[in-house]
């Protein structure tokens, strides 16, 4: 199988390049990275994050053929050859397929993503009922793979002043948690032209969640807070 | 050449569950704690447990934590530490509510409180009716448990090394434990971390089998560096194999599925379970459950045209329920075995999954070694919780959902420890001057190494070995060659070569030191079992069918030096209750 993957390394490279590979994949090589892998056992200098390799802790997100998606879940068959791999747009690559996530986090951290509540809390569980637990499905299941937020031209225009659709999906899940006692709070933290307002809509993020999780409605929701606040 | 050196009250290697709740403790406390981890804290392996944690809430079944406890004793054939698991299963509602508190999305009750469900090896009234003591976040409960251990430690303002790897324990002539050296995986520089409090928190090793549910990273970081710095390492013969890991991908299915009503079948569509485990079925025993897959196999009764694997299946079940409690595991039977589950069964097979051994510790997480006056003396500023720990909870086959519990009991209580020790030792200790040689001498050697072979080359032989010489049955012969075998690759991994020279990311440097550490864990793994003489939990010898109580109810400890064993006896005496005797394990 033929692949043309994105190869910089700043230790010894002017400049970024791709590089073609044309390997022998094993039966057994089903999912992409299954097929990294293999190339890495005869070329031990690329480079790219994987652990879990079942797609539940978004180590591998690379853009595969133009769309951002997990090596570990996307399985070889249905690919295009060559597989064209470069690394997810809109951060700054730190060699090959591994990118700097420094300001994917800082968003993720300015949202305070830890549940508020300033109760004591009490000798059990606090109670939530199934229905108010099931607000949270569809958000808290993220794995901060960063396909989404990097696939929004938004994020890519203003990286710093707008938290991208992983940020606003996990701003929505302790929005949304019963239990959560800082709703307030976290609408003004997002209350300006840039945080929540840039996400026009464009729905890149849904398309590249491998997860199939869908920030642009939780980003809906959000405005609708916004909105009734307001009102 | 002169290593960047830093100061911490506390370091803690590795930042999946049982590291992450040890940190929330010292942090909160105001202690200066750095936390290393290979990958984000939220791409720890933690974050791949499904199922549960077992807490006796009795939300759904009458419960209490000494059936729990009972449960516990008799699934690690009596070979788990009676004294550190009647912590653990005491202390299982607190910690299970406190994370609750700290805002984890357990799934609910109709009545609001948290879900849990039927897990395997868990009775009421000690061995009586099945108990439903796992309490779920779904089939995501990991991942739900580290999310909400990274938002509290964010909140806490701990400060994280990502993307550090630990590379050796710094000791001292008096044997203390003084921090360790590690590599900034994205420049290639190594520091020394210098601390009151080392705590280890590397997680599992399962990377030594060929078929495994564990993740890349899970490399034994922790019991190599341990091992090398003259810890010994305890019970390495005790592997689990999960009985259902998706037959030729590894990928793990929970045991929720068969807890929620699932259940396996052989080529004949019989249940056959009920044969092998009459009163539990297919909630036995994990060992019992992977003995019984792999009889079926042995014996003919397989699926498929090699008629090598069973199937698991869930259908009766029904979509909805399936979509609420077991959507993970139904996207992962689409996407990794092609079958959805609601249709189908899942194809799957005993695969390696936890290793029940480790860094010999006592239930407040301090590690223990014989030095001069008995077994278990406190190495001095040395702590180990988690999968990399041998506390001894799990003894010698682990109960579903129990490793999650493991982690946060201890994961707190190591951390409560630190804390305590360090109000009797302020200072830092004066490091040794030959703090880092051992860290050099190897980057020094990989660096130079010319004509050795490939780190994936040796790294397909070691797994090969391990699963082809200590899997599910083992064999006197089989044990006595791979022992051989292993011996061989240990000294291949010391002479891999790497093409990658960069001081950029280099993830070849970062696999071959890894390499390393699995070469110790396989290492203490095939010459504890070979040495075994008798058929305890997940350790089942062909040649000695039998548990033998007389000979061998004690731990092993195995030395690095010299591969040598030694024994050390099982606390059968618990805190407060009585003891429970060995007495033959039925399902």
């Amino acid at each position: 199988m033929r692949f043309s993957i994105y190869r910089y390394d700043p230790d010894k490279d002017d400049k970024p390049y791709m590089q073609d590979y044309d390997i022998a994949l094993e039966p057994s090589d089903r999912m992409l990275l299954d097929a990294l892998v293999r190339i890495k056992s005869v070329d031990d200098s690329l480079s790219l994050r994987r652990s879990c390799r079942e797609g539940v802790c978004g180590s591998d997100a690379m853009n595969i053929n133009g769309r951002n998606g997990l090596a570990c879940t996307t399985p070889v068959s249905g690919l295009r050859e060559p597989v064209e791999l470069r690394p997810l747009p809109g951060l700054p690559v730190i060699r090959d397929l591994i990118v700097d996530m420094t300001q994917f986090f800082k968003q993720y951290h300015s949202i305070k993503p830890y549940l508020i509540n300033n109760d004591p809390p009490p000798e059990t569980e606090r109670l939530q009922s199934p229905a108010e637990r099931a607000e949270l499905d569809g958000a808290y299941e993220c794995i901060l793979c960063a396909c989404c937020t990097t696939a929004c031209p938004s994020f890519w225009w203003n990286p710093d002043k707008f938290v991208g659709p992983a940020g606003l999906l996990q701003a929505y899940r302790f929005l949304a948690d019963s239990r959560d006692q800082a709703s307030a709070e976290r609408l003004d933290n997002l209350e300006d032209p840039y945080r929540l307002f840039r996400c026009h809509s464009i729905m890149n993020c849904v398309d590249a969640c491998p997860k199939g999780l869908n920030p642009t409605n939780a980003i809906g929701k959000i405005k609708d807070m916004m909105v009734k606040r307001t009102v | 050449m002169a290593i960047a050196r830093r100061k911490f009250d506390a370091v803690i290697v590795g930042a999946g569950g049982a590291g992450m709740r040890a940190a929330l403790q010292l942090s909160e406390a105001g202690l200066k704690v750095a936390v290393l981890s290979k990958v984000f804290p939220t791409r720890s392996h933690t974050v791949a447990a499904q199922g549960g944690i077992a807490a006796a809430l009795g939300n759904v079944t009458e419960d209490n934590w000494h059936w729990h406890m009972y449960d516990t004793v008799k699934g690690s054939d009596y070979l788990g530490d009676q004294d550190a698991i009647e912590f653990m299963c005491r202390q299982a509602n607190e910690v299970v509510y406190e994370l609750e508190h700290f805002g984890m999305p357990f799934d609910r009750l109709e009545n609001g409180k948290i879900y849990q469900r039927p897990f395997g090896g868990q009775s009421q009234n000690f061995g009586g009716a099945q108990a439903t003591r796992s309490c779920a976040a779904a089939d995501r409960t990991g991942h739900a448990m580290l999310h909400t251990l990274y938002q509290r430690n964010v909140r806490a303002n701990t400060q994280f090394f990502i993307e550090w790897m630990g590379l050796d324990l710094i000791r001292d002539e008096q044997g203390d434990v003084l921090g360790v050296t590690a590599m900034e995986m994205e420049t290639g520089e190594v520091m020394v971390l210098q601390a009151k409090a080392t705590l280890f928190a590397t997680g599992g090793a399962g990377r030594i089998f060929q078929a495994s549910t564990n993740a890349f990273i899970n490399t034994g970081d922790g019991l190599g560096m341990s091992a090398r710095a003259g810890i010994p390492l305890e019970d390495m013969e005790f592997w689990q194999f999960h009985p259902t890991g998706v037959y030729g991908v590894g990928v793990l299915i929970s045991e929720a599925v068969r807890g929620e009503g699932g259940y396996l079948l052989n080529k004949d569509g019989e249940r056959f379970m009920q044969r092998y485990a009459p009163h539990a079925k297919d909630l036995a025993g994990r060992d019992v459950v992977s003995r019984a897959l792999t009889m079926e196999i042995k014996e003919g009764r397989g699926c498929g045209k090699d008629a090598d694997h069973l199937l698991l299946k869930l259908d009766h079940l029904g979509a909805d329920v399936i979509n609420m409690r077991l959507p993970g595991i139904r996207e992962i039977a689409i996407k990794f075995a092609q079958v959805d589950p609601i249709n189908e069964p899942i194809p799957v097979v005993p695969t390696a999954h936890y290793m029940m051994g480790g860094i010999p510790t006592n239930f407040h997480g301090q590690v223990v070694a014989p030095y001069k006056t008995g077994p278990e003396e406190v190495v001095r500023g040395f702590y180990a919780v988690g999968e990399c720990a041998c506390v001894s909870v799990h003894g010698a086959n682990r109960l579903g959902t129990n490793s999650l519990l493991d982690i946060i009991v201890f994961g707190r209580a190591a951390g409560n420890q630190i804390i305590e020790d360090l109000k009797k030792s302020p200072h830092h200790k004066p490091l040794p001057a030959d703090v880092a040689d051992r860290t050099l001498a190897r980057l020094a050697r990989l660096e130079g190494q010319k004509g050795g072979e490939s780190v994936a080359q040796v790294g397909a032989t070691l797994r090969k070995t391990m699963q082809a010489h200590c899997g599910v049955f083992r064999f006197a012969d089989m044990l006595k060659e791979g022992v051989t075998k292993i011996g061989e690759v240990a000294e291949q991994a010391a002479q891999t070569e790497i093409k990658d020279k960069s001081k950029v990311f280099n993830t070849a440097r970062i696999e071959a030191l890894e390499l390393d550490n699995l070469a110790e864990v396989a290492l203490a793994t095939m010459v504890s079992a070979e040495a075994r003489n008798e058929s305890r939990g997940a350790h089942a010898r062909d040649d000695f069918p039998e548990r033998d109580d007389e000979k061998w109810l004690k731990h092993t400890l195995y030395f690095r030096t010299g591969r040598r064993l030694d024994y050390k006896p099982v606390r059968l005496k618990p805190m407060t209750v009585e003891s429970f005797p060995p007495k033959p394990r039925v399902y």
